[in-house]
């Protein structure tokens, strides 16, 4: 028996049949109300059944408005998706949590909370994110509106099996440091192509030493590396994150699941394609300069200049950023001003965001020149938090509290950066537009973030003591 | 699903990397909930400014897109797709492709050409140079010429998979479906205690 790595082996187990590519079969299906309805569509019009109902879960995510669920009747449009959702939902019998639902949130919030997420499974859904359910050693990865129709009708994905990339962080995060922050350097290190192709094991002490929702944020935004998804092997974190909740096994069935899961990690002897070796204790608070996710810089530093770039593109692109940021080579980046930060999205929107982000608030106030907003995870998260008492220091520093949803990180539901400032988002893309027309966004940490709503100018936390 | 066996036309090169699918097609049209109308949606920011290139009346009726690498990378959208393909697409050219966004394409008839970085550049400098210069893909062989750009039948990738489904015009659902009893099978043999749904539509606000 061959030595294998974690993705082989859970790939391996769920081969249907091979053919130019892998028949994969897909023990959980998410759907949201954007990707969504054609699929459905595409199975009316075909005559075919939804096959496994059971195995399909969807909610509202990408287009629910924060601040009053009644607003969404003002935008017919986006109405008449969700309104299609629940309609869809009925007539194929799947399970939805729409908005105003107390189980409604963000796809990848929602998964993980309610125990649907457990490793060694194959989870998709019409959303590159789906990466974030890696963290518990599933393979998790988004596919296109037609490929959800194809799982919604037959179960299985045709897949050519991924190419492997490790990428071992040894040592351990600096106290001031998060895995926001870690994930970034990654980014940075490896650039926004260097996974492409690949599904990211992320591996060693560091990567050991995250906690759940640490973990997510990482495995969340191996996607912006060009990976096709990202995972880490269950551990004892995992368990004690799983053990008791919802959905997951109780009793007999969970002592034969927990045997089958210390099955689930990379042989010795295992060889991956590509490998990557980074220091933690190198990196620190970090903020985006430019319009990808790879364009960061610490904190503490300096918007880079192009010119010493010396491979051509790279230049050409770095260029281009900095011009429609607005921004200047050699400025200090907590010399950037930013009017709005938005503390959310399935990157950092759970429950441990929200506590971290409240520490730093606690006490002080927005800037008057700051419009900042926390967008809870889900309506679980959202109470969790409430009992804490978390959306009163929010709001007693001058931060909207709002509902559930992607919100600001896409800016589908009119939470939008207005045109030619800055934001500051814990959201996971800073492509040109993303967050609004001409919107200018700089991705931090939770901490950072609301270090930055007291400052108004980018800031880490320590920056407050 | 229709055969493609070849795609011939004229180019749009577009010589930048790493465009993504927000400038693809911005979110706000994701809104819609049809398949079909998305072609004004496409590279919508860019088409704003007139000296863009897909402004100049001597590119109306290009078929084929020559972008740089990573093309099409960032979120999942479909979307994005059907925007190229509205707009009169039915090739890309690039280097590199993200990996979603190079699986989606076929899913829609559109053949995405990974070319080596020599041959993409001297189709871009080709295309920008002479907007009539026409490009033949041969996508049964994988094989793609120019003549302006002095290219005669140079390999590309396409996976096998793509390619198959591609040039036999085969509906993928009723492909996997052949293999009702292989997938049942598997379902037989699945572990007991991995999670299920409920199937029921959560209307009222009590938790569930």
């Amino acid at each position: 028996m061959r030595a294998k790595t974690l993705v082989e082996k859970i790939w391996d187990e769920h081969v249907v049949d091979q053919n130019d590519a892998d028949l994969l079969y897909i023990d959980l299906h998410l759907l949201h109300e954007v990707t969504s309805p054609q699929a459905f569509e595409g199975l009316r019009m075909s005559g075919r059944k939804l096959r496994r109902p059971d195995l399909t879960i969807a909610t509202a995510d990408h287009d629910v408005p924060t601040e009053d669920v009644s607003l969404a009747l003002q935008d017919d449009i986006g109405a008449r998706q969700l309104q299609l959702q629940i309609a869809n939902c009925r007539e194929f019998g799947v399970e939805l949590h729409p908005m105003g639902s107390a189980g409604q949130g963000i796809v990848h919030v929602i998964g993980p909370e309610m125990g649907l997420t457990q490793p060694g499974m194959t989870i998709v859904c019409g959303d590159s994110h789906t990466a974030t359910h890696g963290a518990f050693g599933a393979i998790a990865f988004g596919i296109g509106t037609s490929q959800v129709e194809h799982v919604m009708a037959t179960q299985t994905l045709r897949m050519a099996k991924p190419r492997t990339m490790a990428v071992t962080v040894d040592g351990r995060l600096r106290p001031d440091t998060t895995a926001k922050d870690l994930v970034l350097s990654i980014i940075g290190a490896i650039g926004i192509g260097g996974g492409t192709g690949t599904l990211i094991e992320y591996r060693g002490e560091c990567i050991r030493a995250l906690s759940m929702a640490g973990r997510m944020t990482v495995c969340n935004m191996a996607i912006e590396a060009g990976a096709r998804s990202g995972l880490i092997a269950p551990d004892e974190t995992t368990l004690a994150y799983l053990e008791g909740r919802p959905r997951v096994p109780k009793g007999d069935q969970w002592a034969r699941a927990v045997g089958y899961w210390q099955t689930l990690c990379t042989d010795q002897d295992a060889v991956f394609d590509v490998e990557a070796v980074l220091d933690a204790s190198s990196v620190g608070p970090q903020a985006t300069w430019g319009t990808n996710p790879g364009q960061t810089v610490n904190i503490e530093g300096k918007v880079p200049d192009p010119l010493a770039l010396s491979e051509p593109a790279e230049r050409a692109a770095a260029q281009r950023a900095l011009e429609y940021m607005g921004l200047e080579p050699g400025t200090a980046m907590k010399d950037i001003p930013i009017s709005t930060v938005f503390i959310g999205s399935c990157t950092n929107g759970r429950l441990e965001d929200l506590r971290a982000a409240a520490e730093v608030v606690r006490g002080r106030r927005v800037a008057s020149t700051v419009r900042a907003l926390v967008v809870p995870g889900s309506m679980r998260v959202k109470r969790q938090a409430e009992q804490e008492g978390l959306d009163e220091v929010f709001h007693s520093a001058g931060f909207e509290w709002r509902l559930p949803g992607c919100s600001m990180c896409i800016g589908m539901n009119g939470d939008v950066v207005m045109p030619g400032t800055h934001s500051a988002s814990t959201s996971n893309r800073n492509f040109e537009g993303r967050q609004g027309v001409g919107a200018r966004t700089h991705l931090v940490s939770p901490e950072s973030a609301a270090a930055t709503a007291i400052m108004g100018h980018l800031a880490a936390a320590a920056d407050l003591t | 699903m229709q055969a493609v066996l070849s795609v011939t036309g004229r180019a749009i090169p577009l010589d930048r990397p790493n465009i993504d699918t927000d400038q693809i097609i911005p979110a706000v049209w994701m809104k819609k909930i049809e398949r079909v109308g998305f072609a004004d949606g496409l590279f919508q920011k860019w088409r704003r400014d007139p000296a863009f290139i897909l402004n100049q009346p001597e590119r109306r009726g290009a078929s084929i897109l020559i972008a740089g690498p990573n093309f099409g990378c960032g979120s999942s959208r479909e979307h994005a797709v059907w925007a190229l393909r509205d707009y009169g697409f039915r090739a890309i050219i690039a280097p590199s492709f993200a990996d979603i966004h190079r699986n989606n394409l076929p899913n829609n008839g559109l053949v995405p050409v990974v070319s080596s970085p020599v041959v993409v550049e001297a189709l871009m400098a080709a295309s920008a140079a002479d907007a009539t210069a026409e490009i033949v893909i041969d996508v049964v062989r994988r094989v793609v010429s120019c003549e302006q750009a002095g290219v005669h039948e140079a390999e590309f990738f396409l996976d096998d998979a793509a390619h198959h489904r591609l040039i036999n015009g085969l509906d993928l659902i009723d492909m996997t479906l052949l293999l009702d009893r292989q997938i049942s099978n598997h379902e037989a043999h699945r572990p007991d205690w991995l999670p299920s749904c409920d199937g029921v539509v959560h209307l009222s606000p009590t938790a569930g």
